[in-house]
């Protein structure tokens, strides 16, 4: 599942084109709509950067975090309350503040509570990602259950220059694809690395990894502060598209529904939660325009999905371009579990 | 401070401890012997305010409500036992996590289309509607220590059937060695539904003799299940003991952090349970 097989990359590659060129024909395609539709792709893309970092500790790592919203609300959160109130705020300085501040409450959080497992670790990570959510609601200093404003868009400034207008719709839109194309070649080679391998194996066989010499909390912890700062990252992009921000961003249902992204699309695969981020939030676009009540088609398609399709997007894919693969005669590249867990092991033995 | 504020503040907050330990015992008893994590939990206490408000309006008695209720959360939790839940026993917890995550959307979306949105209270019962005076100008209500003796006996009640009975013994086997027991010609498949009912059972009972005091509204089951994760998280996963100490102590934690630190009493609770997760990693009892 850690290689992905020629037929897919193709398709990804497609896709992606795909997006990218997306201002040139949508207005053809899409008419009155079109802005609307490029400003939904930015935020479901800014989705699929949450999903595919939580990909990294639940499908890579086999760590069930329910706090990803904490970290990408966290971020979000600091932007609009570092920004100055009457002018723009300068990127340089709110994106590092609101990375370090993700990265910190993921290190925070993950100290306490990565040497727990299963069940347990997913409980806790619910409670704290809560109690950062009530932090925001409670109090007054960012504006409680009502949410702040972020008044003006920030700006990236270069030796005197404006580099990008973040303002503009088509500009934010080709960042955050650029951006997501970068974090998930960035995260494919983590994978790759050394690195990779002892999270992969970690999932398999925590024992043995120990066994091997490595410090299991210590590789579970990098991971879990590196999906919590790209979380971060996502929640910078999300609090310039929105210029706001309520707790309803930090909730733990927020987290829960990147989960299900993540499963949607195929656990682990990297690729598959980005077309999970896309796939639920087409049923969940499909859903409310003929009902107020679209949780209830949501619920269960979730519980049917978990019943039925564990593998996701990615499983069926593969399965297809398997039997592509058979057809032409070709060599389906497709690593088997066991067989990462092997190569982890003799990484090490070199 | 004078004193009777101070007696008054610690039975509102031992009632909410113990209300607390009817919903996160059945979380802990679930995990402790069938090993699933449901989300849906705080949707069964959800559905027990509910189902108390629209049988109250009935019948005009809550007690009323409550016998007629009950049968129901009964049947709910069977139901979600045989047809879900069991198909996940073999698997992941990731995977329990997302099919009670879907139950969640699920519980929400018909609370939503059959109540509405809107706030609603319940009456106390006329029986219990009075208080008792602490001093001279000082009135506790009645209803508040009603619930508390209520869940003080149950709590007594689970004690006597884990410890003292047979079917507790063949629970505490199965929750040690499922093969075993069933190897002992035990059917571990009904013992597991019968906890499974009996825990969405006592959930939905927190919720329906907590509607009079909390009032019923939607959302109100996200809300206290994450409250029962801290009660479980500090109490160490599976024990029942410490699910109780745990629930009382943030039942007072919370309503002392309400009265005193008001702008963070959300999160005075996970504050205590950090503090606890810094001292014991696996919680108080496990």
């Amino acid at each position: 599942m850690h290689s992905v097989s020629r037929p897919i990359q193709i398709l990804l590659v497609l896709l992606s084109a795909l997006l990218l060129l997306y201002p040139l024909f949508g207005e053809a395609l899409a008419g009155n709509a079109y802005d609307y539709w490029l400003q939904k792709m930015t935020t479901v893309m800014i989705l699929a950067i949450l999903a595919v970092s939580l990909d990294l500790l639940v499908g890579v790592a086999g760590m069930v975090s329910i706090a990803h919203a904490a970290f990408f609300g966290l971020a979000g959160y600091t932007v609009v309350l570092v920004a100055p109130e009457w002018e723009p705020g300068n990127l340089w300085i709110l994106l590092p503040a609101a990375l370090v501040i993700a990265a910190l409450a993921s290190l925070v959080m993950g100290l306490l509570i990565i040497r727990t497992s299963g069940i347990f670790f997913i409980m806790a990570t619910i409670a704290f990602s809560q109690m950062i959510y009530y932090i925001f609601h409670d109090s007054d200093f960012a504006g409680g259950s009502d949410g702040a404003y972020l008044f003006s868009t920030p700006e990236t400034m270069v030796m005197g220059r404006s580099l990008l207008d973040l303002g503009d719709r088509l500009t934010l839109f080709y960042v955050t694809l650029i951006s997501l194309l970068l974090i998930y070649l960035l995260l494919r080679i983590v994978l790759r690395a050394p690195f990779g391998r002892v999270l992969i194996g970690i999932r398999e066989n925590e024992q043995r990894v120990r066994a091997l010499g490595y410090n299991p909390s210590f590789y579970k912890l990098s991971a879990f502060v590196i999906g919590g700062t790209i979380a971060g990252f996502a929640g910078v992009l999300s609090a310039i598209q929105y210029q706001y921000i309520d707790p309803s961003q930090v909730n733990w249902h927020l987290s829960a529904e990147v989960l299900v992204m993540v499963i949607l699309g195929g656990l682990g695969s990297l690729y598959g939660p980005i077309l999970g981020a896309f796939a639920f939030e087409g049923l969940h676009y499909t859903f409310s325009s003929f009902t107020r009540h679209w949780q209830l088609p949501m619920g269960i398609v979730v519980i049917v999905m978990v019943l039925m399709l564990p593998r996701g997007i990615a499983g069926g894919l593969e399965w297809l371009s398997e039997r592509l693969g058979r057809r032409f005669e070709a060599p389906a590249p497709s690593a088997r579990k066991p067989t990462e867990e092997h190569r982890a092991a003799e990484q090490h033995n070199d | 401070m004078d004193p009777s504020f101070i007696l008054i503040q610690t039975l509102n907050g031992v009632q909410y401890g113990l209300l607390l330990f009817l919903i996160a015992s059945g979380l802990t008893l679930i995990f402790g012997i069938m090993h699933i994590i449901n989300l849906a939990h705080g949707a069964l206490y959800m559905v027990g305010a509910y189902l108390a408000f629209w049988l109250t309006g009935y019948t005009g008695n809550l007690f009323l409500a409550i016998v007629l209720a009950l049968p129901l959360a009964v049947a709910l939790g069977i139901a979600i036992e045989r047809f879900l839940i069991q198909r996940l026993y073999e698997r992941d917890h990731l995977d329990q996590v997302l099919l009670t995550f879907g139950l969640i959307l699920v519980f929400d979306a018909l609370q939503s289309i059959f109540w509405g949105n809107d706030v609603h209270g319940v009456a106390v019962p006329a029986l219990l509607s009075g208080s008792i005076a602490l001093t001279d100008n000082l009135n506790y209500p009645v209803y508040r220590l009603f619930i508390s003796a209520i869940c003080l006996a149950i709590a007594l009640g689970m004690y006597v059937l884990i410890q003292r009975t047979r079917l507790g013994m063949i629970i505490r086997g199965g929750a040690s060695n499922r093969e075993m027991v069933s190897a002992l010609g035990i059917n571990i498949r009904w013992v597991y539904t019968l906890v499974f009912a009996v825990g969405a059972a006592l959930a939905a009972f927190a919720g329906m003799i907590a509607a009079p005091v909390s009032s019923v509204y939607p959302g109100m089951g996200s809300t206290i299940l994450i409250i029962c994760f801290v009660v479980v998280v500090i109490g160490g996963l599976g024990s029942v003991k410490g699910a109780f100490l745990g629930a009382l102590m943030v039942g007072l934690v919370y309503t002392w952090g309400t009265v005193l630190v008001p702008q963070f009493a959300g999160a005075v609770v996970y504050a205590l349970m950090a503090a606890v997760l810094l001292w014991k990693p696996r919680g108080l009892f496990a």
